[in-house]
């Protein structure tokens, strides 16, 4: 082995390779060669640092610099500074990481990594996804050795068990019971199956692990085979995630070459295979029964269940199926043992959750916190805050299937219960931040848009339910809204989550209840005063000039793509609200302040 | 791969290069390659103490560069810390003394008086 004194890690994510990161990974390539210390110095693409909003990111060790947005432009000058002359490139590091005296601060120092606690994304943005030593060096596979040659099958499904870990797809169910179902039945033939089919909008900490540690996720399959008595393993993945189907894919490879998947593993004649299958980007595929009918070349549609895959899952046989977050946490439960991990987190929810952070917050990206952390700290201490200063409005967990959370709720502990007892849910981790100019009706409606357009259409309450609830949502945000359309909006929506056949339906509702139970005036604004109070909704709004700030200078006439401003120089102009089609091109041109939104 | 010991040689062979990203407690020999540093001959310093490090398989200790430490007249100089003890610095070093900072300082614990600043500057008056 080499010796490289030292190593520039360059983040290869999706989120920092739509910012370049490939361009930036070949211009240090480029540039250390042409320095000629290409002998000393190592560049290594790595997985998901979290902080995407910061992209492309560079790391440089021993020295830990945090580099942020870097262009190709800058790369021969951190090489030719940094690199070759031991001078850290200071107005190019992420702002965050110097302190009030310019002093540079190290990763774990930093406002957004302070208050996490890595467990699942531990080695993602550590090591190259693409070269197994590093996942080995990391303490890869031992986990597994550990359990193929210490443990009893049933002794890892009680590790798992007592470890309290909740599948982190949505539900929540306790992963250690679902192995223990698993492993009951008498079979010849069981499947162990990886849900990677990771469909909520905003959410993508599947695919950062996926991209970041591939390797965690097999090794973890492949315990899981041990624990229940599978040869074989499926993980379905979307299609629309190249690279992590490609960083997979060259995982299962290594593995195979080293005989770490095939058989007899460790000489124990442990024998397990994994295949990749690709889904095609239909939403209800993430639920259990639809994948795994899609795994097996059908429609992907959900079936009733009883019988649940423990018992008669994939080809009709007992079957095993986690996500990928969940898998991600399994060896180092093993590793570390149960009560490090129970250790961690709230009384039913234990250990950690990724959540993916959009929308309206500083710090876009991936965080890992323990449960318990409240919503506070996520989104001003992590997150950053909101942008410009705005006001929190409330946050959507759970994606389609969840809710929002309102701003009382901000000191809420974050975990499986508490987030059901206000109307929302875990999900699968993303959170998006509103702000004071969203307009929740609208949220309620781009959500359910979403889950009318990817209802299986099997279950008429989902297929027709979902879709009338639209359109009174789009009837109350065109100002056509009329008194009782939200009480029944409430009775469909229940009636919708008590009869629809699989979780897709029975949650999409969630989004339009929780608006309506939190920010209920909103909606009554839409219907009584046919008045936006955020000022989304375009046909509620009306545009109008306050004559006391109006000079009658023209401006906003002359701008007025559809002619519906008029008036006398010098006299206060009038908008005609027929003509108007409220694109706001008067309001930005006045210069006074003289026209306002309402 | 057949058994556990095979991972294990993977993973100790692996360790040394990833070790770096680590927030080690280690040693860090830091060597000056600012222009001065450069133009007194640190580059063939610094590939002397790797090559050394490298020949040693030595854990967890990192070998660094950093900008002018400010007595350029006595170029190239290496610093050496290590936690819980005082830095040592040594001046007007060469490649040929790196085996012997290595072997007695780093390996033995033993800091080379000789090459040190304080020696250097008590003798050469």
């Amino acid at each position: 082995m080499e010796f490289y004194r030292s190593q520039v890690l360059c983040c290869t994510g999706t989120g920092c390779t739509s910012s370049g990161s490939n361009a930036i990974v070949r211009a240090f390539e480029y540039e250390i060669e042409q320095a000629g210390i290409d002998k000393e110095i190592k560049v290594v693409p790595t997985g998901c640092f979290g902080l995407c909003e910061t992209g492309p990111v560079v790391i440089i060790y021993p020295e830990g610099s945090f580099y942020s947005r870097i262009k190709v432009e800058d790369v021969p000058r951190i090489v030719s500074e940094h690199l070759v002359k031991g001078r850290i490139v200071r107005d190019l590091l992420y702002s965050e990481s110097l302190d009030e005296k310019e002093n540079i601060l190290s990763l774990n120092e930093v406002e957004f990594y302070k208050k996490q606690k890595r467990v699942a994304l531990r080695n993602c943005g550590v090591i190259d996804p693409e070269n197994i030593d590093e996942y080995i060096a990391f303490d890869g596979y031992k986990a597994l050795a550990k359990v193929l040659t210490e443990m009893t099958p049933e002794a890892v499904v009680e590790c798992v068990k007592q470890s309290g870990l909740r599948g982190r797809g949505g539900g929540g169910f306790p992963t250690g019971l679902k192995w223990s179902l698993a492993q009951k039945p008498v079979s010849d033939i069981k499947y162990v199956c990886c849900n990677a089919d990771e469909g909520d909008p905003g959410a993508f900490m599947d695919r950062s692990v996926l991209e970041g540690d591939p390797h965690c996720v097999l090794e973890a399959m492949m315990i899981a085979g041990y624990a229940i008595g599978a040869q074989q393993g499926y993980i379905y993945v979307r299609a629309e995630y190249p690279i992590a189907v490609k960083r997979l894919r060259i995982a299962i490879g290594q593995a195979k070459e080293m005989g770490l998947l095939g058989d007899d593993i460790f000489g124990t004649g442990f024998n397990f295979d994994i295949d990749i299958r690709l889904g095609s980007g239909a939403f209800v595929c993430g639920e259990e029964t639809a994948l795994l009918a899609s795994i097996e070349g059908e429609r992907g549609e959900p079936r009733p269940r009883p019988p649940f895959p423990a018992v008669k899952g994939l080809f009709g046989k007992p079957t095993l199926l986690n996500n990928v977050e969940t898998y991600a946490n399994i060896c180092q439960i093993i590793l570390n043992g149960a009560e490090w991990f129970a250790g961690m987190g709230t009384e039913k929810s234990k250990g950690t959750k990724v959540f993916a952070l959009g929308g309206k917050i500083n710090n876009t990206g991936l965080v890992e916190i323990p449960m318990g952390t409240t919503l506070r700290e996520v989104i001003y201490d992590i997150g950053g805050g909101i942008p410009d200063n705005k006001g929190f409005k409330a946050a959507q967990t759970g994606g389609p299937s969840g809710g929002c959370i309102p701003v009382e709720h901000l000191d809420i502990p974050i975990d499986y219960d508490n987030l059901i007892s206000i109307g929302s849910m875990m999900g699968s981790g993303g959170m998006i931040v509103m702000d004071e100019d969203n307009c929740m009706v609208d949220i309620a409606k781009f959500f359910l848009d979403f889950t009318v357009d990817e209802s299986c259409g099997k279950c008429p309450p989902c297929r027709i339910g979902t879709r009338r609830m639209y359109e009174m949502l789009e009837k109350i945000t065109e100002g056509r809204g009329e008194p009782g359309d939200l009480e029944k909006l409430e009775q469909l929506g229940k009636n919708i989550k008590a009869s629809a056949l699989c979780g897709l339906g029975q949650t999409a509702p969630n989004p339009v209840l929780s608006t309506i139970r939190y920010f209920r005036d909103e909606y009554e604004a839409h219907i009584n005063e046919k008045r936006c109070p955020a000022g989304v909704c375009k046909a509620l709004l009306s545009y109008s000039i306050d004559p006391e700030k109006c000079i009658g200078c023209s401006l906003c006439s002359r701008v007025c793509p559809a002619g519906a401003i008029s008036g006398e120089i010098k006299k206060t102009f009038a908008i005609d609200q027929s003509k108007c089609i409220k694109c706001g091109a008067c309001m930005e041109k006045c210069k006074f302040k003289a026209i306002s939104v309402g | 791969m057949k058994s556990i010991q095979e991972l294990e040689a993977i993973r100790k062979k692996t360790l040394e290069s990833i070790n770096l990203r680590k927030d080690t407690e280690g040693t860090r020999i830091v060597v000056g390659m600012a222009t001065c540093g450069i133009a007194a001959g640190a580059r063939p310093v610094l590939t002397a103490f790797m090559d050394e490090a490298a020949k040693r398989n030595l854990q967890h200790v990192v070998v660094a560069q950093t900008g002018c430490i400010g007595v350029c007249r006595l170029e190239p100089i290496v610093e050496v810390y290590q936690p819980g003890k005082e830095k040592v610095t040594y001046v007007k070093v060469t490649p040929d003394m790196v085996g012997k900072i290595v072997t007695e300082h780093i390996v033995n614990g033993n800091p080379v008086t000789g090459y040190t600043i304080g020696y250097y500057e008590a003798h050469s008056k």
